[in-house]
């Protein structure tokens, strides 16, 4: 892909995503554009639910390529990213042999190693789609779950956006793919591998632009009932939680109130929803007392009317 | 759009000035922020503003800074370097201590369970005559003398702290039993003309459990503050993955000062950085900050925690109790440390200590080598399952 797909301004990234339902600020939508035309990563950062993964989703849409996610999790090693052999079947294929009688060696070892026995693994897989002339969209979900060895072999891989097999040779992207990593902060992810990255902190969205996501994904929504929504939760953040809401929440709980066909917020909808929003027990008991039950929902309503 | 030489002197002066102020930045970074202005344009100042962002900052604690010094640079007028030096990152004014007689009320306070204020006589003795003399207690935290300091310090070094292994889901393997490994299974066969001799096994691998240290320099664990901490940098030193926070009104991490090498010199940046030495208690506080603000970033569910307090606690024993609940939730094991255990008549009855007892695992003393080495027993055998909650009588 040539760098005609890309959009060619800040303001066309931000109407492509508009048009895609993703609200952007011009912040994000600048280092966007970077990315594509730096044909850097993009390093995501920010509280769980303020839509970081949403980000390459859209990127994916909004360039008409596959969208390849990896998900990071504690002990993730080169064989579940990147490729393994199927083994089972190897050995299968080894009796197989021997039992029609085959014996020259070299030939069998060359069909067992055949392109046929390999499994690709997201990152493979990524760097191939790259190569048929088509990008893809890498995701590297939750960095900050995977462990340092993981992040290491990364550093390697972003840099050149190749991979040996040795049985194979090497398999190179010819169009690097456009990578989107995320992370929640749960731990400091390595400088060396931050610096290859373009680096956007997601805030939580303002008063405006959560409307605006709520307007969009959740179209069936009354205008003034999303207004209460928004200002609820907006409000909400600024209690003392130990976890405060995210963006994803926020849409959960506006699908509920939806299904409950409530056209107002009360205290009856509150209390009735709030698992939606609030995920601690703490958290839930905090909102259920009257008194700051009562303070949200007058700030609520306030700007809901 | 023009990005000439002009506007390219300037982002360079930028990056000097960032790094100055302490952001760690490579020539290709500031080849990459030339790049990323010149594909923006520099019409507009948000957006000039938003590609360096990207470019040159790492994390969002530096974004304040970056902010600060984007204004100063791009608001048309030169940078001052007095302005310059005004955002670099300072250490604070160490601030003026508490009162000595403060301290001195505070572990007197009526609070405290009558048995224990006389058990601790020795201790109230001591601390009046140490906050009558500011000068001494300018000069240094130790109480022992420079012998005996030298000589724990000396012996401190060369404990071993080995925290009990965590099964990780990565595999190690060459191994006699446990689990087939397909991979290895099937490259020995290849050399056998792919007849499988013998299947090849992997077993987990295991990796220490990380710690999380929560150490109390209020005034009442004044005496041991200074020790503590050496203790706290030969652990650190030790361990891989040590999290070390002190608290007194407030919560302090200081896991970066304690990675320094030399002890003297970690400790003294310690001691910069830590504002609320030898004042009042609030663990529950301390600790509900510790839940929220570093608890999911720094204490994974397979951590050992490690609380080290006297209980003497001014605070909300409610709040005590809720937050040690859910930090026990969140740990593999909560340990408590006290040094009033040195008294063999000791009886967790002050409120604090009494909130907080329910939810430790184990409950030991700290205030002497023989205290320590018992701790390094405990932590070298800490049982697969989770003991009965200590009870006190």
């Amino acid at each position: 892909m040539s760098d005609g797909k890309f959009p060619e301004s800040i303001e066309a990234v931000q109407q492509v995503l508009a048009a895609h339902d993703y609200v952007a600020e011009r912040g994000l939508a600048t280092t966007i554009f970077l990315a594509l035309r730096m044909r850097r990563p993009l390093f995501l950062e920010g509280e769980p639910g303020v839509g970081k993964t949403e980000v390459a989703k859209v990127l994916a849409r909004m360039l008409q390529v596959p969208l390849i996610r990896l998900q990071c999790y504690e002990g993730l090693d080169v064989h579940t990213a990147v490729y393994e052999w199927n083994y089972a079947r190897q050995l299968l294929e080894i009796r197989l042999a021997e039992a029609s009688g085959q014996v020259d060696r070299n030939r069998l070892l060359a069909e067992i190693f055949s392109p046929d026995f390999l499994i690709a693994r997201p990152l493979l897989q990524a760097v191939q789609q790259s190569r048929d002339g088509q990008a893809s969209v890498l995701l590297i979900d939750e960095l900050d779950r995977s462990d340092e060895e993981f992040e290491a072999f990364l550093l390697e891989l972003l840099s050149d956006f190749q991979i040996s097999i040795p049985e194979l040779g090497t398999v190179r992207a010819e169009v690097p793919p456009v990578v989107v990593i995320t992370s929640n902060r749960t731990r400091e992810i390595h400088d060396a591998l931050k610096r290859r990255c373009l680096y956007y902190w997601v805030e939580y969205p303002s008063f405006e632009k959560e409307l605006a996501i709520v307007r969009r994904r959740v179209p069936g929504l009354a205008e003034r009932l999303a207004r209460q929504v928004v200002a609820f939760v907006q409000a909400l953040r600024q209690e003392d939680l130990y976890k405060p809401p995210g963006v994803a929440e926020t849409l959960d709980w506006a699908e509920a109130l939806l299904a409950l066909d409530r056209s107002e917020l009360d205290a009856a909808a509150v209390s009735e929803t709030l698992g939606a929003l609030l995920k601690y027990r703490d958290d839930v008991e905090l909102v259920q007392r009257p008194e700051v039950q009562a303070r949200l929902l007058e700030t609520a309503r306030a700007r809901g009317a | 759009m023009r990005t000439g030489g002009d506007i390219s002197a300037r982002i360079v002066a930028f990056a000097q000035a960032l790094r100055r102020a302490g952001l760690v930045i490579g020539t290709d970074q500031v080849l990459d922020a030339l790049q990323a202005v010149a594909l923006v344009g520099v019409a507009r100042r948000e957006d000039v503003r938003q590609a360096l962002f990207s470019v040159f900052v790492r994390r969002q604690s530096e974004a304040a800074l970056f902010d600060q010094l984007f204004r100063l640079f791009w608001q048309g007028r030169p940078a001052v370097p007095e302005e310059l030096a005004a955002l670099l990152p300072r250490s604070p004014v160490p601030p003026a201590p508490p009162p000595g007689m403060a301290r001195a009320l505070e572990a007197l306070r009526p609070e405290h369970p009558r048995t224990e204020v006389a058990e601790a006589d020795e201790e109230v003795e001591l601390v009046l005559t140490y906050s009558a003399d500011e000068v001494l207690r300018h000069k240094d935290f130790a109480q022992m003398t420079a012998e005996e300091e030298a000589a724990v310090r000396a012996f401190l070094r060369t404990l071993r702290w080995p925290l009990p292994p965590r099964r990780t889901r990565r595999w190690q393997s060459g191994a006699r039993h446990g689990r087939p490994d397909l991979r290895r299974t099937l490259r020995r066969a290849l050399r056998h003309q792919g007849e499988v001799l013998r299947l090849a096994m992997r077993l987990p691998r295991y990796k220490p459990r990380p710690l999380v240290v929560l150490c109390d320099i209020s005034g009442s664990m004044e005496r041991y503050s200074r020790l503590l901490l050496h203790f706290l940098h030969a652990i650190t030193g030790g361990l891989r993955r040590v999290e070390s926070f002190v608290f007194g009104t407030r919560l302090t991490r200081i896991t970066r000062q304690l990675r320094l090498r030399d002890v003297d010199v970690a400790l003294a940046e310690v001691g910069r950085t830590v504002q609320d030495w030898s004042g009042g208690t609030r663990i529950g506080e301390a600790l509900r900050t510790f839940n929220y603000r570093w608890l999911r970033r720094v204490l994974p569910a397979s951590g050992v925690v490690l609380v080290i307090s006297d209980g003497l606690d001014r605070g909300d024993p409610e709040l005590l109790a809720r937050e040690m609940a859910r930090l026990s939730r969140s740990c593999y094991r909560l340990i408590w440390l006290n040094p009033l255990l040195r008294y063999e008549h000791y009886r967790p009855l002050t409120r604090g200590m009494r909130a907080a007892l329910p939810y430790i695992d184990h409950f030991l003393p700290v205030h002497n080598l023989a205290s320590l080495e018992q701790l390094g027993q405990l932590l070298a055998s800490l049982e697969r399952r989770r003991p009965g909650t200590v009870v006190a009588e």
